[in-house]
């Protein structure tokens, strides 16, 4: 049985629920439960949910200091460009802690944070900055691209014993779409196919699951077969998952809202060209955002980002099809 | 993870001659432990990597503290990390093995001189990054307000880290949320070889650095960090208040750290070693120097506790001669242990 809700509520939906079985999750954040109606406030009370002042150090840094104490925060933070103003604490504090002290305390929390705001919020609140969190040791990142996922992975994300990095999208926050009834943990490092193909494998993350799924809907028209796979946490990531699909399709293109050099799709390349080499039949397509800060005005903003045109091209070239006039 | 077994410091009682002397005991002790790091690097050198800090002339201030905790309290500190545990009776020989970077250590040596914890005791642990542990504390502070049991988190930092933005976030959260915290910032008067008055403007003003609490609407007050009596009545006070729900309090004790900021920074193949104190290898004040070991909290606190009859010389050679013991043998304990495997360096990194 399952239900249909938006991304968003499917988000508050699993906050909620382990919420309710745990009373050590914790829920704060800016300009959230400032008021006595607050949803959160009234069913958890103020020891609980409470509204933090614009200080990012403190909220990551308290999430983690409440996390060495036995409790299992979650920290909403907005904007993924705002755990910058607490870079240390998000890379270099609770992540490493585990470790310094061979797993005598650990940190569970969840830093909650949206990216790729795309639609005019100009250059500073639309980046796509996973990508420099995927290689701290210690920190899981999580991506999830559709509402079920969204549920899954923040349940996932709160039960786990480390600090996690939850970026959701933007974009999506109002997409509909249909979330199980009930306990829903998505487990994580493990990548989920999103769509089965067979002539090429595609890799991409958050709101480009679905510029992938729409480009792969289109080539279906035309007689290709396209795999979508959708790593759903990119820290760890299900290399396995990606090689075994190229195994079988012999080319790979990989769609990411990141600029070139600091996106998932680098990551994902260079481990194929590692490990899955021989299964190439074409040199690996990277389709991601170019070069650039992201713009203002909209035909600017759209020039940069990749698009179901630009990954429709970017197959046609891997399997050496002709291009299809529009 | 198991938390809220703090060594009892009996703080809720008055110093009593028996505290008194325990007191004096864990001074000596953390003297004796810091000077036997600092010999390290020239009895056997390249036994310690990296950078230690120590707490000599600090030993008052810590102990005065530590001793008003009860169970269940927790503390939290920078990495000049190593006094606090030794008070709250984390085994000296773990902790030498860890800063002789041994599979024995504390944390099996992935931690080092900077990074000791042992929350058994109540220690939460030591972060590297001036000042970023203070929102650790608060949130420990958080968690210790839900549970309702009275604890109170404890956070030592130095002068330095109240320029930190972490410090300001952390003081006014804990002060709107009525956390209880105790913020302890030993001012040494040196940030790193930075005078004080050379990047604070309280100092600058000659102010206090307590100071600060005004802006955060908090207690704060300044204390004599070379008297461990004067610490822990203030500490009293402070806890007392975070216990009764009335919120935090920056502690500025004036201590002297008898060192210098650290063992020397260079690259392999270069000994390390304690260079002199920055007060004479940088500003030539050497009179400056000269007068803070005069004052040398230790010895001070003997005298004193001597002269009002509260410890017999006797007694007093007799325990310095026991700590000298113990870290002898806990030298020897981290020189004969063996280094961790190598693998070890992937067993820890999730939980």
């Amino acid at each position: 049985m399952s239900h249909v809700i938006p991304y968003v509520a499917a988000i508050h939906e699993a906050i909620r629920e382990e919420m309710d079985r745990d009373e050590r999750v914790l829920y704060f954040g800016q300009n959230m439960a400032t008021s006595p109606d607050d949803p959160f406030l009234q069913a958890f009370g103020p020891d609980r949910v409470r509204v933090t002042p614009i200080s990012e150090t403190a909220e990551i840094g308290m999430a983690t200091g409440a996390a060495m104490a036995g409790y299992r925060p979650v920290v909403e933070l907005y904007m993924a460009e705002f755990t910058l103003v607490a870079a240390d604490q998000v890379v270099n504090e609770g992540s490493r802690f585990h470790f310094m002290s061979r797993g005598a305390v650990s940190v569970p929390m969840v830093m909650v944070a949206g990216y790729g705001f795309t639609c005019g919020w100009a250059g500073q609140h639309t980046g796509s900055l996973y990508g420099m969190f995927m290689g701290v040791p210690g920190l899981k990142v999580a991506m999830p691209s559709t509402p079920a996922d969204a549920k899954g992975l923040m349940t996932t994300a709160i039960r786990d014993d480390n600090p996690v990095l939850y970026f959701h999208h933007y974009l999506l926050l109002l997409t509909e779409g249909e979330v199980p009834d009930g306990e829903h943990a998505v487990p994580f490092g493990v990548a989920d196919v999103k769509r089965e193909g067979s002539d090429l494998t595609i890799v991409a993350t958050g709101h480009t699951v679905h510029t992938a799924l729409a480009a792969a809907e289109t080539l279906a028209r035309r007689g290709v077969s396209v795999e979508v796979i959708d790593p759903r946490t990119i820290a760890p990531l299900d290399v396995d998952t990606i090689l075994a699909s190229v195994a079988r399709t012999g080319h790979l293109v990989l769609v990411d809202q990141a600029t070139r050099h600091a996106s998932v799709a680098a990551v994902v390349a260079a481990e194929v060209a590692e490990l899955g080499f021989s299964s190439l039949e074409a040199p690996i397509s990277m389709v991601t955002a170019l070069d650039s800060s992201i713009a203002y005005s909209q035909p600017v903003e759209d020039y940069v980002l990749p698009d179901e045109h630009k990954v429709v091209t970017a197959v046609e070239k891997t399997l050496g099809l002709a291009p299809v006039p529009a | 993870m198991v938390v809220g077994e703090t060594v009892d410091g009996g703080g809720r009682d008055a110093l009593g001659p028996e505290r008194l002397v325990w007191m004096y005991t864990q001074m000596y002790r953390i003297r004796q432990f810091e000077e036997r790091v600092k010999s390290t690097f020239t009895e056997h050198p390249g036994t310690i990597r990296g950078h230690t800090h120590l707490a000599d002339g600090a030993e008052a201030s810590i102990v005065g503290c530590i001793a008003t905790l009860a169970p269940g309290d927790q503390v939290l500190s920078s990495y000049r990390c190593h006094g606090y545990p030794i008070a709250l009776g984390s085994d000296t020989k773990l902790m030498m093995a860890e800063i002789y970077g041994k599979a024995t250590g504390l944390c099996g040596g992935l931690g080092g001189s900077m990074h000791l914890y042992d929350p058994a005791r109540g220690f939460l642990g030591g972060s590297g990054i001036v000042g970023q542990h203070l929102p650790h504390a608060a949130g420990a502070a958080w968690a210790a307000q839900i549970r309702r049991r009275g604890e109170v988190v404890v956070c030592f930092f130095g002068d330095g880290a109240s320029k930190q933005g972490a410090f300001h976030e952390s003081l006014n959260i804990a002060s709107l949320w009525k956390l209880p915290v105790v913020y302890v910032m030993e001012n040494n008067r040196y940030n790193a070889s930075t005078r004080s008055d050379q990047e604070d403007a309280n100092a600058a003003a000659g102010e206090p650095l307590s100071t600060k609490a005004t802006a955060y609407s908090m207690e704060g007050t300044t204390v004599d960090g070379g008297d461990p009596v004067a610490v822990h009545a203030t500490m009293v006070e402070a806890l007392a208040r975070a216990r009764a729900g009335e919120g935090p309090t920056l502690v500025e004790s004036l201590v002297y750290r008898l060192s210098a900021h650290g063992n020397l920074i260079a690259p392999p193949g270069v000994p390390l070693h304690y260079p002199e104190h920055e007060a004479i290898a940088i500003f030539g004040n050497r009179a400056e120097y000269e007068s803070a070991l005069r004052g040398d909290p230790v010895p001070r606190f003997r005298h004193r506790l001597v002269t009002d009859g509260v410890l017999g010389a006797s007694d007093a050679d007799a325990l310095e001669a026991a700590a000298r013991e113990e870290i002898d043998e806990s030298q020897r304990f981290a020189l004969d242990s063996r280094l961790p495997e190598p693998d070890s360096g992937l067993a820890y990194v999730y939980a």
